[in-house]
């Protein structure tokens, strides 16, 4: 088992005729079940073609249609990527997967509010992509660092989170599914969401978590793991070393009730009990011992 | 990005939110005229730069005559401010505002900014304007009322109206203060900004509800719907290195240690700056190549380090996914080939590619010492710093 995606996902890849796109699909198409999984590409004024053999539709609407698509991954340049996502989610798509980077914080906002209450799951956007080893990988992450097993694995981040799924696998932990959340300040799923999918998920035996100075979510989902969480948690907060002149403005930090330093992110993660680490080369070891 | 004073305030005020009466100038004789053309009896000459505490630095003063003003202009023009923001080498000031001076009777605190749990604009007011807000959060929390906005509907006038009578506004200028309001969120929220503050907004003597202050930034990746915004963009107080980073797609911020860093991605260059330091060494820099580096990008990215005199040795750590190491290889190899390098460098390379990179690397007879993890990459770079 797993948590968003796995072998039964059928999968529709907006902007496949884009570069990046392109490129990634043929990745993703050769990891696993990719070839099953990968069942339509979407760009605007393409439909008829084909990209690593994969029928171009015009819009999301007809892949679902023709080929019963449920999960979407995006790829369109930042000014198109939230119009993107409202119509993956106007299809009715179970899960969207947002890579592209650099989507206006205004686009986002609208883009979420005009999601509430909708059953659509939003990850993203400016993320790797969401990982189920050995069945599928959607997303630019390189697939042969992961090995299928227990670890949960959620991030902020996009190589930070492979350089812990190196780690795991080399030390023979193998993952149930990575998630990169993204790191912008309007997305989808944040930590403690996909925390409590892991806590539900019976294949996940431990999760490591993986977040960045800025906001709050990490303390958030710190709070949560101390009252719920049933299962070990390994955590790394990267920017202990960042210059505090260079974070957002007063303001943010006012919001987030003086929240936002690796410091502080720490102290509330070892407060819930999270196992932290202050040397990212270490967070494969410590999830090994907290699983003893 | 980020504006000045004088820019945020023309954006104000062509949205129909009060400001004093004001003009930028260059030169002195320049800020003679403009307080000539305002009139009165009482001017402030202010210096612009891309920091606060300009007031505490000796930049804001007040001129009871045109003589007085004359001499102002005279030393803030050209002088070096420093404050709490602008670092210890401080900025050369550029340009002023000269504006009328206000009778002030009170003075509050507005700000707008992006909250990410709420996931929508949130408002904040203060009755506790002039200082700074971080302070008013830390000792006195309950003195900030906050309201977040329907990004559809906007700031309601219900919401714009309790947020100035939480604040304690008298009650005749309660419409006057809750349209002040409602306009500042219209220059938010039209112009694609990302944090917004007035501070102090006053109220004068004669019952006027003016922005005295204001502080503007916005979200780099709007700007290319911006253009009016993006034209406000002030070269000069930015630091130039970062500049030309930008320019290839690098983000670059300088650091005080010795160790040069280029890295693929925010967290995984943040996590290298933080196991250089664990090694007991300090990092030099923060430097993202991003996601599609080509080798031009990456030359560059070596030639911006290289400039830093404090430079010891560099530590490349690539992690690839959507870089491919090939292609990371292949810069390393050009740029070391192009700049000068002379200090050592210290490669870890792993992910897509991997090993089309690291032949790319030995075949190139360049000096590089290789590493496998991070560990043995910051003790193998803090080392060939020497310790």
């Amino acid at each position: 088992m797993a948590i968003l995606i796995d072998k039964n996902s059928r999968v529709v890849t907006q902007g496949i005729t884009g570069k990046t796109g392109e490129f990634h699909t043929k990745y993703c198409v050769e990891y696993a079940c990719g070839k099953e999984c990968f069942v339509a590409g979407v760009t605007p004024g393409k439909g008829g073609q084909q990209v690593e053999g994969i029928p171009v539709f015009d819009t999301v609407k007809e892949a679902q249609a023709q080929t019963g698509a449920n999960v979407s991954v995006i790829y369109v340049p930042p000014r198109f990527a939230a119009a993107a996502i409202d119509e993956a989610v106007e299809a009715g798509m179970e899960v969207v997967i947002c890579i592209t980077e650099g989507v206006p914080v205004k686009d986002m906002i609208l883009t979420r509010y005009k999601m509430r209450g909708n059953p659509t799951i939003l990850v993203g956007p400016n993320c790797p992509g969401v990982i189920t080893p050995e069945e599928i990988k959607i997303g630019i992450m390189p697939g042969y660092i992961h090995k299928k097993g227990p670890i949960g694995v959620v991030s902020r981040s996009g190589t930070l989170t492979y350089e812990v799924v190196d780690q795991l696998t080399q030390l023979g932990l193998g993952q149930s599914t990575c998630i990169g959340i993204g790191g912008d300040p309007v997305n989808g799923l944040k930590h403690l969401d996909v925390m409590r999918l892991f806590n539900d998920d019976a294949h996940t035996e431990g999760v490591v978590m993986v977040g960045e100075i800025g906001g709050s979510d990490e303390e958030e989902c710190a709070a949560w793991v101390k009252q719920h969480m049933r299962k070990p948690v390994v955590g790394f907060i990267a920017g202990v070393t960042a210059p505090p002149g260079k974070r957002m403005g007063h303001a943010g930090a006012i919001i987030s009730g003086g929240k936002g330093t690796a410091v502080e992110k720490i102290a509330a993660l070892e407060d819930a009990g999270i196992r932290v680490t202050r040397n990212p080369a270490d967070i494969g070891t410590l999830m090994k011992q907290a699983l003893k | 990005m980020k504006v000045h004073e004088y820019q945020g305030k023309q954006l104000l005020q062509s949205y129909g939110v009060a400001t004093p009466r004001g003009r930028v100038c260059f030169t002195v004789d320049e800020a003679v005229d403009a307080a000539e053309e305002i009139g009165g009896d009482l001017w402030v000459v202010k210096a612009q730069i891309h920091a606060g505490g300009r007031g505490k630095g000796g930049g804001v003063r007040l001129a009871r005559s045109l003589d007085e003003g004359r001499r102002h202009a005279g030393d803030i023009l050209g002088m070096t401010l420093v404050t709490h923001q602008t670092g210890p080498e401080g900025k050369v000031v550029k340009r002023l505002l000269v504006e009328a001076g206000a009778d002030i009777e009170r003075e509050f605190y507005v700000g707008m900014v992006v909250d990410r749990s709420a996931q929508r604009v949130v408002v904040m007011a203060s009755s506790e304007g002039g200082t700074e807000i971080e302070e008013v959060a830390a000792k006195t929390p309950e003195k900030i009322h906050k309201a977040a906005v329907d990004p559809v509907a906007g700031l309601t006038k219900e919401q714009a109206m309790d947020l100035v009578a939480k604040i304690g506004l008298p009650e005749a200028v309660l419409e006057r203060g809750a349209e002040f309001l409602r306009g500042l969120y219209r220059v938010y929220w039209e112009t694609d900004a990302s944090l917004a503050e007035i501070n102090p907004l006053i109220l004068t003597a004669d019952q006027q509800v003016l922005a005295l202050d204001a502080k503007f930034n916005f979200d780099d990746n709007a700007l290319f719907r911006q253009p009016q915004v993006h034209e406000l963009r002030d070269l000069d107080e930015e630091d130039a290195n970062e500049i030309e980073a930008s320019k290839y797609g690098l983000s670059y911020i300088a650091l005080d240690g010795n160790i040069g860093c280029l890295v693929n991605g925010a967290g995984l260059a943040m996590a290298t700056m933080d196991i250089i330091k664990l090694y007991g060494a300090e990092p030099a820099n923060f430097l993202d190549v991003g996601g599609g580096a080509t080798t031009e990008q990456v030359t560059e990215a070596f030639v911006i380090m290289m400039r830093n005199p404090n430079l010891k040795a560099i530590l490349v750590n690539i992690f690839g996914g959507i870089m491919r190491c090939d292609v990371i290889a292949e810069g390393l190899v050009n740029a070391a080939k192009e700049v000068h390098l002379s200090v050592p460098l210290v490669v870890r390379l792993e992910g897509t590619n991997v090993d089309k990179g690291r032949e790319i690397i030995a075949q190139s007879g360049i000096e590089i010492t290789s590493a496998t993890t991070m560990a043995d990459a910051a003790e193998k770079v803090v080392a060939a710093a020497g310790g």
